[in-house]
């Protein structure tokens, strides 16, 4: 059976993430051979996805981790004189 | 970034046990992934990094109730999702609908943008402020039900099945909201990805 594009583009997120079984990996692969169209949608996709993780796109805001550490920090005193951390009555 | 499970779990061990300071070792390799979950949520710096906090500190707290039968990371996220949910419902007030009732819509186009002249970003392209910036704002205008997914599936890069265990939603689910979120992405970001296009052009700048 030969793939149409949209039925490349509906197995897309899939493929990227290796969750079509082999068959259908091995028909859109062919298809990908041939089609500019769809290869550029992959790759745009993938490149999408490699921005995404990194770190310099999505940041935390400056002193986040500090500020967190120092409540943690009095919590923890606050909670010092009390016995272990216990969920058990 | 995780550390071993198993050094992992001792350390919750000695934790619970009354090594109370070690939390902080504990939390910092979600840290991150705490703040960026609360974001997912309730899209404002402010309130992602107080919630990022009071998640953290519902978590140590809470500790001794983690029993281990899901992942550490599993056992944060959900309680960093309910943190921002009941943020939400608090910013948007009890008369509006909550966030949970947010159905999958059958309806909308979820095709990609199809791309002529371009066939791969250049890498020099991805190291612009401008696409980065675009994708922030892309990812926030996702509708929340896709946001959410997307966040802990392509951003958090969590698995399957922890993102449906976090979410309270089938694995069937997070495959399909995914798709979406990605192609709904690939769509809005194209016209930035466009400018980049290594030229193949005819005479006069027009494209072949």
């Amino acid at each position: 059976m030969k793939l149409d594009c949209k039925h490349v583009w509906e197995h897309i997120s899939e493929y990227i993430d290796m969750t079509v079984d082999a068959e259908l990996r091995k028909e859109i692969d062919l298809h990908l051979e041939h089609c500019e169209i769809c290869s550029a949608i992959l790759d745009s996709t993938r490149n999408i996805l490699i921005l995404t993780a990194d770190d310099r796109t999505f940041e935390l805001p400056v002193g986040y981790s500090k500020r967190l550490h120092e409540r943690l920090k009095d919590e923890i005193e606050k909670t010092k004189q009390e016995p272990p951390v216990s969920g058990q009555k | 970034m995780r550390m071993i499970d198993t050094n992992e779990a001792g350390l919750i061990a000695r934790i619970v046990a009354g090594e109370k300071e070690l939390f902080h070792e504990l939390i910092r390799p979600y840290e991150r992934m705490v703040y960026l979950t609360l974001f997912a949520i309730v899209k404002n710096e402010t309130e992602a990094e107080d919630g990022a906090q009071e998640t953290v500190i519902s978590a140590y707290r809470h500790l001794a109730s983690f029993r281990g039968d899901a992942k550490f990371s599993t056992w944060l996220t959900t309680i960093a999702i309910n943190e921002g949910r009941k943020r939400l419902r608090k910013a948007k007030g009890a008369a509006e609908n909550s966030i949970e009732e947010e159905e999958e819509s059958h309806e909308g186009d979820y095709t990609p943008a199809p791309l002529t002249d371009w066939r791969e970003i250049p890498l020099e392209a991805l190291e612009r402020k401008e696409l980065r910036e675009a994708l922030r704002v892309a990812v926030a205008e996702l509708p929340d039900i896709y946001r959410q997914v997307f966040v802990l599936r392509d951003l958090e890069e969590q698995n399957i099945e922890e993102t449906a265990q976090a979410l309270g939603i089938n694995p069937g689910a997070v495959k399909v909201r995914l798709h979406r979120a990605r192609m709904m992405l690939q769509k809005r970001l194209v016209p930035f990805l466009k400018t980049t296009a290594p030229a193949r052009r005819g005479f006069f700048g027009r494209a072949l």
